[in-house]
């Protein structure tokens, strides 16, 4: 049998599988790059080939342009892709639109790499489907037992309850532009709440490809031209707009009457973070998989040997020990902790 | 207990201190007593419980979780009672949630060996927040931004009362403040009498450069006809009182620190309260550096050798009130004169005068600024003749105009994850500046910081560390570093003296990041020998 190091190992560009010359998730433009999902720090632009779902593939056309591969290999999940012996599937990761884990099987042997994804239920992409493996190869971006992220159900009603608790205020959501933003909209809707939400201009072609993909998001509806004189209407009292994290701090949300701010993201478990991001609301809503769902999964696949990507690969190897499993750090660079959150 | 953790957590995350106070004075008003004096005495620092140290709670934590992943949760969170209340596993059906009184009472009653017990069945029955407001409780300090100024003013907003008023009887109350409660909202009478020898909040100064009128620069507006010009001690700012034979000493946040410098109780002659800077005499008969004062402000008490070896005295530079007069609303000038008059009666060891800095224009102060003649003068005050005695920072009054701080060139050499609210990014960073060794230049740590950058800067500072770590000792990174390698900080510091306790055999004070010079080599960094060189 093949030794896993020989199937996939860790390089400064990232995963690589010699059988089939290609990276998974490439920090530098590479010639064949198996893409797990849209966000900017796992999906670039300018390799040559990019072998994605067409979810994740119409997403970076999307942010890069038409241009930003000379050649899409769209593949579905549950199909398989063979180069020689070595066979290629891509399944559900559960953490956004399109976002996949990858299995590479050659000679008997199985690996698959989770790239980011989440266990709770997303109303907003497929569920990630756990799969026997010999080598699990995990992120571990909440690898640590203090985050235990709490019911998103639970913290869309705390944003409703503050909205009705002051509606002179608007309600500012910062959410990362591809997932985050769409998945709070979805939930809201799914809470009742059906005013038109206000969305930063740089979410509307991703929110368009959701409504591609048959994701209802509901009446939304454009940010007020700040060159309008600002007055109670333009100003947007008790209602609810979404931006991505760093439009909030700046000029452009001057335009809002008060603004509460508020941040759903995995991070907002840690008051500290949440204050030193300036937050009033923090909305611990996490498309990463928490500290129990990581090692839920773990247990659940129950693989040979456990590798660890990017994260706190150190408390998720720490737990493996524990737990009598064998298992390594890759610590694999490139990829930013506050990205997908 | 429920509804004190959610008070909690809204004042930790509302930056605005206006609308912090209103969430407070919210919660007092909705909130029956006893519960709401035991909250309002926790947030303003006067609930005396029997501490649980932080030992206790960590061993209580590593019965529910492996220590080493405790630790990995504690060094990323930064935050004790923080990192339990969300790693401490939920029993469902627990106990039912206890009141914030019970709590206090429950602490208050134990005897040590049973309060590990009490506090794990309450945290087994509370929610996360809950748990960490228990957790900060029980440790004896909330830290949660909100000063014991704040805690009052909620509380006077509460009735028609300013909250001068609550302060001057603040010494002698004591929670819940059942009494307190009655006498804001209008049910009864002012509780206590004034305590003798209370505190009185004490007046503040701006920072005064570059300019304190818009347009002009300071040294151009400074007419000796308007202000009064007197240095800027760099000791602990502090007010001495004696009232019916009761002498107390205070910090400038009211802290009664009386205990820790017994030789300031001696009968000194004063009758009245006087405000001014207290400073440790070195050998020479002058103010030494603050780094004595220092060493002694940590200690409650303090032993009678001690007291002798590094005498304390304080520099008196106002008078509030003499002979049970009221002296606050005079102008400086006529307070000032009393208070002439008044120190030569006193011990000359004990309390001498700030004396009057004489200047005929600004030019010949801005001088007189850049180069004190003692190492204890961090700058000038300048306060205007004019001025009466305000509580807090009152506009337009008096102005700090500190002397320009050294700036030494250093190599980040270690970062540590920050605590507090920088806790998750790596915002502790110890710099070095190079030194001949037998091997070479060598670069040797002078220093530590967590001040002076952006939140923009503290991105890219924590990218810099993540990406350059060459090593790893517990929670300290060790970096990347050489004469082609490596981050320059331009390090901005107060002063620097010998010290026997630190590596170099130098410590500075209050080092901050000036600039961070991402475009200089690392071997261009400043030498210790440069450093040593500005030892006053």
């Amino acid at each position: 049998m093949i030794r896993p190091e020989d199937l996939l190992h860790p390089t400064p560009f990232g995963l690589y599988c010699p059988p089939m010359d290609a990276y998974i998730d490439p920090v530098r433009s590479v010639e064949r790059a198996i893409v797990t999902h849209g966000h900017s720090d796992h999906a670039r632009a300018g390799h040559l080939s990019v072998l994605a779902t067409p979810e994740t593939l119409a997403a970076m056309a999307i942010r890069y342009g038409e241009g930003f591969t000379r050649v899409r290999q769209p593949a579905a999940y549950g199909e398989s892709v063979s180069v020689g012996e070595t066979r290629l599937t891509l399944l559900p990761a559960g953490h956004v639109l399109g976002s996949a884990q990858v299995l590479v099987e050659h000679k008997g042997l199985r690996m698959i790499c989770t790239g980011d994804y989440k266990r709770r239920p997303d109303p907003t992409c497929v569920p990630f489907e756990p799969v026997a493996c010999h080598i699990l190869i995990s992120e571990a971006t909440f690898a640590l037992p203090v985050f235990r992220h709490p019911d998103p159900e639970v913290e869309i009603r705390r944003l409703l309850t503050s909205l009705a608790g002051f509606p002179e205020r608007t309600h500012l959501v910062g959410a990362y532009a591809f997932g985050k933003a769409q998945r709070v909209i979805r939930l809201l809707r799914l809470a009742g709440y059906d005013e038109p939400i206000i969305v930063h201009g740089a979410l509307e072609g991703l929110n368009e490809l959701y409504e591609r993909f048959d994701v209802t998001l509901g009446p939304l509806e454009r940010v007020p031209d700040a060159r309008l004189k600002r007055s109670e209407a333009s100003s947007r009292p008790g209602r609810i707009v979404i931006a991505p994290p760093s439009a909030m701090r700046t000029r452009w949300a001057d335009r809002f009457a008060d603004p509460l701010l508020a941040f759903a993201s995995g991070w907002m478990t840690i008051r500290q973070r949440a204050r030193a991001a300036g937050v009033e609301l923090a909305l611990a809503i996490s498309d990463h998989a928490d500290w129990l769902e990581l090692t839920q999964t773990v247990s659940e696949i129950n693989p040979e040997e456990l590798w660890i990507t990017h994260g706190r690969d150190d408390a998720l190897a720490r737990w493996a020990e524990l737990e009598g499993r064998r298992a390594r750090p890759l610590r694999l660079i490139g990829y930013e902790e506050e990205h997908g959150e | 207990m429920q509804t004190f953790a959610e008070l909690l957590d809204r004042l930790i995350l509302t930056p605005s201190r206006q609308a912090r106070v209103r969430i407070l004075r919210a919660y007092l008003a909705a909130t029956p007593d006893p519960d709401r004096g035991w909250a309002l005495a926790a947030i303003a620092g006067g609930l005396k419980l029997p501490g649980l140290r932080p030992g206790l709670i960590r061993t209580l934590a590593s019965t529910r979780l492996d220590p080493v992943l405790f630790s990995l949760s504690y060094d990323y969170v930064g935050d004790l009672a923080e990192t339990v209340s969300l790693l401490w596993p939920a029993r469902p059906g627990a106990n039912r949630t206890p009141s914030l009184s019970e709590v206090v009472a429950g602490l208050q009653s134990a005897a040590p060996d049973e309060r590990a017990q009490r506090l794990e069945i309450w945290l087994d029955s509370l929610s996360v927040s809950g748990r960490y407001a228990l957790l900060k409780l029980s440790s004896g300090r909330l830290r949660i931004g909100a000063s014991k100024r704040l805690a009052l003013q909620a509380a006077a907003e509460l009735g028609t009362h300013p909250i001068e008023e609550i302060e001057e009887i603040w010494h002698g109350l004591s929670p819940p403040y059942e009494d307190l409660f009655a006498w804001l909202e209008d049910r009864g009478q002012r509780p206590g009498e004034a305590t003798p020898a209370g505190f009185r909040p004490v007046m503040l100064a701006h920072a005064a450069a570059p300019e304190f009128e818009p347009g002009r620069r300071l040294a151009d507006t400074i007419d000796p006809e308007i202000y009064a010009a007197e240095w800027k001690w760099d000791g602990v700012r502090i007010q001495l009182v004696r009232e019916r034979d009761v002498q107390r000493l205070y910090t400038r946040t009211g802290e009664d620190v009386t205990d820790a410098f017994p030789e300031l109780m001696d009968e000194i002659g004063l009758t009245g309260r006087m405000d001014g800077e207290l400073l440790i005499r070195g050998p020479d008969g002058e103010p030494a550096p603050f780094a004595e004062v220092q060493k002694r402000l940590g200690r409650r008490t303090i032993s009678v050798r001690e007291a002798a070896r590094r005498p304390a005295f304080i520099r008196s530079y106002d008078l509030l009130d003499s002979d049970g007069q009221d002296l606050r609303l005079l102008p400086f000038r006529e307070r000032r004169e009393r208070l002439e008059r008044l120190v030569p009666t006193l011990r000359p060891d004990r309390i001498d005068l700030s004396p009057l800095v004489g200047f005929s224009g600004a030019g010949e102060l801005e001088a007189l600024r850049r180069q004190p003649p003692q190492p204890a003068i961090e700058g000038l005050m300048l306060k205007r003749w004019d001025s009466p005695y305000m509580a807090g920072r009152p506009a337009g009054q008096w102005f700090k105009w500190k002397r320009d701080p050294c700036l030494i060139d250093a190599v980040m050499m270690y970062a540590q994850r920050g605590h507090g609210r920088r806790s998750g990014a790596f915002s502790d960073f110890t710099f070095g500046v190079w030194t001949s060794t037998p091997e070479g230049d060598r670069l040797t740590p002078v220093g530590k910081t967590y001040f002076g950058f952006t939140d923009e800067e503290l991105v890219r500072l924590d990218r810099h560390v993540r990406e350059t770590t060459v090593d790893r000792f517990g929670p300290v990174h060790s970096l990347a570093t050489g004469p082609h390698q490596g981050l320059v900080l331009e390090v901005a510091f107060d002063a620097v003296q010998r010290s026997t306790r630190h590596r170099s055999g130098l410590a500075m004070r209050f080092p901050r990041i000036h600039r961070i010079r991402w475009d200089k080599p690392a071997g261009e960094a400043d030498r210790l020998e440069t450093l040593a060189a500005m030892i006053p």
